[in-house]
C-alpha cells in the first residue's frame, strides 16, 4: 500500500518536472516583447471598453498611444483630461486639456407636440424603422423614440422618458464616448460642451423643413425665423436649411434666445428660474419635464 | 384620413403556425400513448400523469414569477409537454413526491436555469427522469406490471422489463430463446403488454403519434427514422453474428424507450440540430449509443442516457454542418 | 410533375381576388408628381421647369448614368414645380409636380391599337430605343432593361426567361397583362430575343393561372423559340435565381449574376413595354396596377399613368374600405407598406394592397423555439435563424460568412416562424452593414 502511493508520488512529482522544464523552454521561446507601457498605461484607463476612442477596447487605445509620437490625436472620453494627464506622464509626452462634453437630445417632439400619423409595428430599432421610412409623425428629421441610444449606452446614462417618448441623458453617467450619436440613424444627439452645474442651451431641434412645413408636423420645431440670430450678442447662432444651431463655444448661455423663440425649440436646463415672473411662466411651460429633471 | 395606418417591414402575412400550437400539437400525439398506459396501468398512470403535469407547470410559473421576475408564459404549452413527457418517462407506481423532485430538475434544473423556453441544451423531460433515476434507483426500476384497473396504485404487483428479463438472462449465461420464453410475445410488445415505464410501452400508440405529428408537419422524419434504422442495423448484425446471444432487432426496437425516444424525446425542436444532414448524425449518433449501453453496458436500457449525450453534440452539429446554399460553388 | 425550384419556399394564402377584372384605363389624374428616382441606380436629372407646358411622353427626366433611365411625362400640361414629395420609399424626394390639362400625346407616338409585327431595328438600335423609352424591370426591382441587355464581352447568353410567375399573393396585373396582351408581349419578347441575339426564350407561369397558360400556349405556336412552362406554386419562384433553377436547372453562383450562367431574364411587363417602345414609340409612361385587398369593393387591373396619386385608384376601385390597417406598395410579401394614400404611382408599382386592420399587425413575438422551419424555408439555403441573431449583436464577419448577402429578402423565413420573430427586419439591417462593409473594403 505505502509502496503504491510512494510510486504515485514520485511519478507524478517527475512528469510535472518535466513538464515545467518544457514549458519554461517554449515559453523562453515563443517570447514576445512588449513595450512595459502599454500595461502601464492600460492600468490607468477606465476599462470601460467602450469605444469612444475610436480604438478597440482599452488596450487598443494604450498600444496606439504608446506608439504615436503626438498625443494630440487622442482621447479618452471616460477618463478625461485627469487620464490624458496621467497617461502623458507615463509616456513622458505632452497632452492637452480638452473641455469635457455631454450627449445632448436635440429633439422635443413628445406626442403632445407632434402628433403620430400612422404606426410602426416593425422590430424596435430606430434603425430599422429609418430604413423603412420616416418615422410615426410628420417630421422626418426627429426622434423615433425606438431607444436604439439607450441599447448602446455602456453607462446607463440614457432613457427613454415614458410620457414624452424621448430620449434622456443622465448628465453625471454620461461619458460622452459618442457611442448613441454614432447609432442615432437622425443624427439628434450631439456632443456638446459641459458647462458649469450642467447648464445647457441648445436648439432642440433638427427638422430642416421650410417654417410652415415644420411647424405643421411638430409645434416645438425650428422654423427658421432668425429672431434668436438678431437677438444673440455673441455671433454663436446661424440659421441653414432653416434650421438654427448655437456654437457651444461661442454662447455665454445669457438665455437671450431662449426668451424670444417663436415656437420654444431653444431649451434652456439646470439654470435657476427667471426673476421676471412672467418669463419663468414660459420657460417652464416650454418643456416642464426637462427643466425639472435636476 | 383619421385613421392610424400601421407601417411595418415586409412581409405583411403570417403563417397562422404559433409555438403555442406546435406544442399542443405534440400533446395531442401523446394522447393515444397516454391512453395506453392508463388502460395498460390504471389508475397509477393517471395519477403520475396529472402529478407531473401540475407540478411541471407549477414550478414553472413559480420560477419565471418570483425568480426571474417575467412575465410568465406556461400557456405556451412547453411546460405541459416536459410534464407529460416526464410522466412517459417513469414507472406508473412512482411515489407523487419522487415526481415532483423530478418535475422541479426538469423545469428548474433542465430548463429555467439555462434562460427557458428555446435556450437548453438538453432536454428538460430527460433530465428529470436521468436525475431520478441515479437518485431513486429502486423506485424507479420497481416497474409496475400492466394489469390495468385491477393494480392498485400505491401497493401494485411490480416485476422486470423485457430489457431487465434479458439483460440479466445473458449475464446469467442463459441462451436467448430460453429467456424469450419468459417474456411477452413481439405481438403483446407492440401494443404495449408489458412492464416498463408510462409511455414506452405501447408502439403502436406511438405509431399514431407519429404519423398524427408527420401530418401536421410538426416534425420532419429524419430523426426517429435514422434512430431507427441504425438501431436495427446495429443489432442485427450482432443478431446475425450470434443468435443465441443477442436478441433480435424488433425486440430491440419494441422493449424500452426506443419509440417514444426517437418520436418524442429526440425530435424536440430546441435541443436537436437544425439541418438535415445534422438531423441524420443526430439520430444515428442516438441509435449507435443506445445499443452501445444495451448490449455492453451495465444498465439494460440507453436511450435517455443516448439522446442526452447527443444533445450535447447538437451545438457543435449546428455549428459545423450547415445546409448547403443555393449556388454555393461546389470547390470549396 | 411541375417544375419548380429545389431548395425551400412557402405557399401563402394567394388571394387574387381582381384576377377576374380586365384592366381598365383609370380616369385621368387632375395632378401628377412623377418622381425622379424610381429605378434602381442614379436618380435621373429634371430638365423641365416650372411653367413648362409639356405632352404626354415628353421627356422630363434625363438618365443620369449607364444604370439609370430617363423619365417621360405621363400626362400633358404645366409644371407646376419641382418639389419634396412623399412617396413610396417612405421619404419625401424630388418630383416633378404637372398640372393635368388635356391629354395631347407626343406626336411620335403610334396611338392605334394596331399590332405591328415586323422587327425593323438591330440588336443595337432595340437597346438604344429601350434606353431611350426609360424601361425599367416592371416586376418591381425596376432595375434598367437597357443595362441587362448591353451583355459584357466574353459573356455568352443562350436563353431569355420571361417572368411571368407572379408568386406574390394578391396581385394580378401579370397575370392580366398575359391574358389580354398576349400577342404584343410575345413580339416584346422576340424583339428582347433579338437584342440579345439568343433563339430560346422560356416564360414561366405559375399553374394557379390556367387560363392564362393555355390562352399563351394557343398564341405562342406562331412564335418560334419561345416556349410556355406551367410552375408548381411556390413562393419565391418569381426570383431571378430561383427562376432560372427551376426553368433551366442552373444554379446562379452565389455573388454572381444571371448573365453567368447564360441567362437573362425580363418580366412579362417589361416584354409588353418593349414592344410599345420599339414598335409603337412609345416611352413607358403608363403601367398595368392592381388595386386589391379582402375589404376592397371592387378589386381591379388599372392601366394608371405614373405619378397619379394612389387615392385615385382607391376610388376608383370603390374607396378606401371602412377596416383598413395597411397599405402595401407591392404584395404582401415583398411589398412597402406606405404611410399616406397620396404617394404617386411609380414604375415599380405592379400592385396596391389594402389590408384590414386586424391582419395588420404582427403576431406577438415570443422566443425561439429553434424549429428550424426557417432554414427549412429559405430558397437560398440560409440559416434566418442564426443570421437574425448575429445582426442584432453586429457580428459582421459571420454574418458575411454566414452568406447574408446571399439574401435575396424575400421573407419565407418570417412569413413561417411560429415564434412570430422579425428575422428578416434584423438580417435586412445586417445585410445592409456588410454590404457597406464589402464596398468600404473595394475602394
Amino acid at each position: 500500500m505505502s509502496t503504491t502511493i510512494l510510486f504515485t508520488i514520485i511519478s507524478l512529482s517527475a512528469i510535472g518536472a518535466i513538464a515545467a522544464i518544457i514549458l519554461y523552454f517554449v515559453a523562453q521561446k515563443f517570447k514576445v516583447y512588449e513595450d512595459p507601457r502599454i500595461d502601464q498605461v492600460e492600468e490607468i484607463l477606465p476599462a470601460a471598453n467602450c469605444g469612444g476612442c475610436g480604438y478597440p477596447g482599452c488596450r487598443g487605445f494604450a498600444e496606439a498611444m504608446v506608439k504615436a509620437d503626438d498625443l494630440s490625436p487622442f482621447y479618452c472620453p471616460v477618463g478625461g483630461n485627469e487620464t490624458m494627464a496621467q497617461a502623458a506622464e507615463i509616456l513622458g509626452k505632452a497632452v492637452e486639456a480638452k473641455d469635457p462634453l455631454v450627449a445632448v437630445v436635440r429633439c422635443s417632439g413628445s406626442p403632445n407636440h407632434r402628433p403620430r400619423v400612422n404606426e410602426y409595428d416593425g422590430a424596435s430599432s430606430c434603425t430599422i424603422s429609418s430604413s423603412l421610412y420616416s418615422g410615426e409623425t410628420g417630421c422626418q428629421y426627429g426622434c423615433l423614440g425606438l431607444g436604439d441610444c439607450v441599447d448602446v449606452c455602456d453607462f446607463d446614462a440614457i432613457y427613454m422618458d415614458q410620457e414624452t417618448g424621448l430620449p434622456v441623458v443622465i448628465d453625471d453617467n454620461c461619458t460622452a464616448c459618442g457611442a448613441c450619436v454614432k447609432v442615432c440613424p437622425n443624427d439628434i444627439i450631439e456632443l456638446r460642451k459641459k458647462n458649469k452645474k450642467d447648464r445647457k442651451i441648445f436648439v432642440s431641434c433638427v427638422n430642416m423643413d421650410k417654417g410652415g412645413i415644420a411647424k405643421k408636423a411638430c409645434e416645438v420645431a425650428c422654423i427658421g425665423c432668425k429672431a434668436c440670430v438678431k437677438v444673440c450678442a455673441y455671433d454663436a447662432i446661424t440659421v441653414e436649411n432653416f434650421l438654427a444651431y448655437i456654437d457651444p463655444n461661442k454662447c455665454k448661455l445669457c438665455r437671450k434666445c431662449v426668451e424670444v423663440c417663436p415656437t420654444n425649440a431653444i431649451l434652456e436646463i439646470n439654470f435657476p428660474p427667471r426673476k421676471v415672473k412672467l418669463e419663468t411662466e414660459k420657460a417652464t411651460k416650454a418643456e416642464p419635464a426637462k427643466t425639472e429633471t435636476k | 384620413m383619421n385613421k392610424t395606418i400601421t407601417i411595418s417591414p415586409s412581409p405583411h402575412v403570417y403563417e397562422d403556425t404559433t409555438a403555442k400550437r406546435l406544442m399542443f400539437d405534440v400533446v395531442i400525439a401523446m394522447l393515444p400513448v397516454l391512453a395506453f398506459s392508463i388502460y395498460f396501468f390504471g389508475m397509477g398512470a393517471i395519477i403520475v400523469t396529472l402529478t407531473a403535469v401540475v407540478s411541471c407547470l407549477a414550478f414553472e410559473w413559480l420560477i419565471q414569477k418570483f425568480l426571474l421576475k417575467q412575465e410568465p408564459t406556461i400557456s405556451d404549452g412547453s411546460a405541459l409537454v416536459t410534464g407529460i413527457l416526464l410522466a412517459f418517462n417513469v414507472p406508473a407506481n412512482l411515489p407523487i413526491g419522487i415526481i415532483i423532485i423530478g418535475s422541479l430538475v426538469a423545469i428548474g434544473v433542465g430548463k429555467m436555469s439555462f434562460g427557458g423556453l428555446g435556450n437548453n441544451p438538453f432536454n428538460p423531460a430527460l433530465v428529470g427522469r436521468v436525475f431520478l433515476l441515479i437518485s431513486f434507483p429502486v423506485q424507479m426500476t420497481s416497474w409496475s406490471m400492466p394489469t390495468g384497473f385491477s393494480n392498485s396504485y400505491t401497493d401494485a404487483i411490480t416485476g422486470a422489463t423485457p430489457l431487465g428479463v434479458m439483460k440479466e438472462g445473458i449475464g446469467a449465461g442463459e441462451s436467448v430463446s430460453a429467456i424469450m420464453d419468459k417474456i411477452p410475445s413481439h405481438m403483446e410488445l407492440f401494443y404495449g403488454h408489458m412492464g416498463g415505464s408510462m409511455g414506452e410501452i405501447a408502439a403502436l400508440a406511438i405509431m399514431i403519434g407519429f404519423a398524427y405529428l408527420l401530418i401536421r408537419k410538426v416534425i420532419t422524419w429524419h430523426i426517429p427514422v435514422s434512430i431507427i434504422a441504425t438501431i436495427t442495423i446495429f443489432t442485427g448484425i450482432l443478431w446475425l453474428a450470434n443468435p443465441e446471444a443477442n436478441a433480435d432487432p424488433l425486440f430491440h426496437l419494441l422493449t424500452g424507450g426506443v419509440m417514444l425516444g426517437a418520436v418524442f424525446m429526440a425530435t424536440d425542436y430546441v435541443t436537436s440540430p437544425m439541418s438535415v444532414k445534422g438531423m441524420w448524425i443526430f439520430g444515428i449518433g442516438i441509435g449507435v449509443i443506445t445499443v452501445l449501453i444495451r448490449v455492453y453496458g451495465s444498465y439494460p436500457e440507453g436511450v435517455s442516457f443516448a439522446i442526452l449525450i447527443m444533445n450535447a453534440f447538437v451545438p457543435l452539429i449546428n455549428s459545423y454542418i450547415k445546409p448547403k446554399r443555393f449556388g454555393e460553388l461546389r470547390n470549396d | 410533375m411541375l417544375k419548380t425550384f429545389p431548395k425551400g419556399g412557402v405557399h401563402p394564402a394567394e388571394g387574387k381576388y381582381s384576377a377576374g377584372s380586365a384592366i381598365e384605363a383609370l380616369p385621368l389624374p387632375k395632378i401628377v408628381s412623377i418622381p425622379i428616382a424610381q429605378h434602381i441606380g442614379a436618380p435621373s436629372k429634371p430638365i423641365v421647369a416650372k411653367g413648362d407646358k409639356i405632352k404626354v411622353g415628353d421627356k422630363i427626366a434625363e438618365s443620369a448614368g449607364f444604370v439609370s433611365a430617363n423619365i417621360h411625362s405621363s400626362v400633358s400640361g404645366t409644371v407646376v414645380k419641382i418639389d419634396n414629395v412623399l412617396d413610396s420609399s417612405g421619404y419625401k424626394r424630388p418630383c416633378v409636380i404637372i398640372d393635368v390639362e388635356g391629354d395631347e400625346w407626343n406626336e411620335g407616338i403610334d396611338k392605334s391599337s394596331l399590332i405591328k409585327k415586323e422587327i425593323s431595328l438591330t440588336d443595337k438600335e432595340i437597346i438604344n430605343k429601350i434606353n431611350e423609352s426609360g424601361i425599367v424591370g416592371l416586376g418591381g426591382a425596376t432595375f434598367p432593361s437597357h443595362v441587362k441587355l448591353s451583355v459584357p464581352d466574353g459573356k455568352k447568353i443562350d436563353v431569355l426567361i420571361i417572368n411571368g410567375v407572379e408568386c406574390e399573393p394578391y396581385l394580378t396585373s401579370d397575370h392580366r397583362l398575359m391574358l389580354e396582351k398576349a400577342e404584343e408581349m410575345l413580339i416584346g419578347i422576340q424583339i428582347l430575343m433579338k437584342a440579345l441575339s439568343v433563339n430560346i426564350a422560356l416564360i414561366g407561369v405559375e399553374n394557379n393561372k390556367p387560363d392564362a397558360i393555355s390562352h399563351l400556349q394557343n398564341v405562342v405556336k406562331e412564335y418560334p423559340g419561345i416556349e410556355v412552362h406551367a410552375l408548381k406554386v411556390q413562393y419565391p419562384q418569381g426570383g431571378e435565381k430561383q427562376l432560372i433553377k427551376a426553368l433551366i436547372n442552373r444554379e446562379v453562383p452565389s455573388g454572381a449574376l444571371p448573365l453567368d450562367v447564360g441567362a437573362v431574364v425580363h418580366n412579362v411587363g417589361t416584354a409588353f413595354a418593349v414592344y410599345e417602345a420599339v414598335q409603337k414609340n412609345k416611352p413607358l409612361f403608363e403601367r398595368v396596377v392592381t388595386l386589391t385587398g379582402e375589404s376592397v369593393k371592387k378589386p381591379s387591373n388599372f392601366m394608371v399613368r405614373i405619378g397619379a396619386p394612389v387615392t385615385d385608384l382607391v376610388e376608383a376601385a370603390g374607396g378606401l374600405p371602412e377596416d383598413t390597417g395597411k397599405i402595401i406598395n407591392g404584395g404582401p410579401m415583398m411589398g412597402k407598406a406606405v404611410n399616406s394614400l397620396e404617394v404617386p404611382v411609380v414604375k415599380g408599382t405592379s400592385g396596391i394592397l389594402i389590408m384590414p386592420a386586424e391582419e395588420s399587425k404582427r403576431k406577438k413575438e415570443s422566443n425561439c423555439i429553434r424549429c428550424a422551419k426557417c432554414v427549412s424555408v429559405c430558397p437560398q439555403g440560409l440559416e434566418p435563424f442564426l443570421l437574425n441573431k448575429l445582426a442584432q449583436l453586429e457580428i459582421n464577419d459571420k454574418l458575411e460568412t454566414g452568406g447574408v448577402m446571399d439574401c435575396i429578402e424575400c421573407g419565407s423565413c418570417a412569413y413561417t416562424c411560429p415564434a412570430g420573430l422579425p428575422l428578416l427586419d434584423y438580417i435586412r439591417l445586417g445585410k445592409s452593414r456588410v454590404s457597406q462593409i464589402i464596398r468600404l473594403r473595394k475602394q
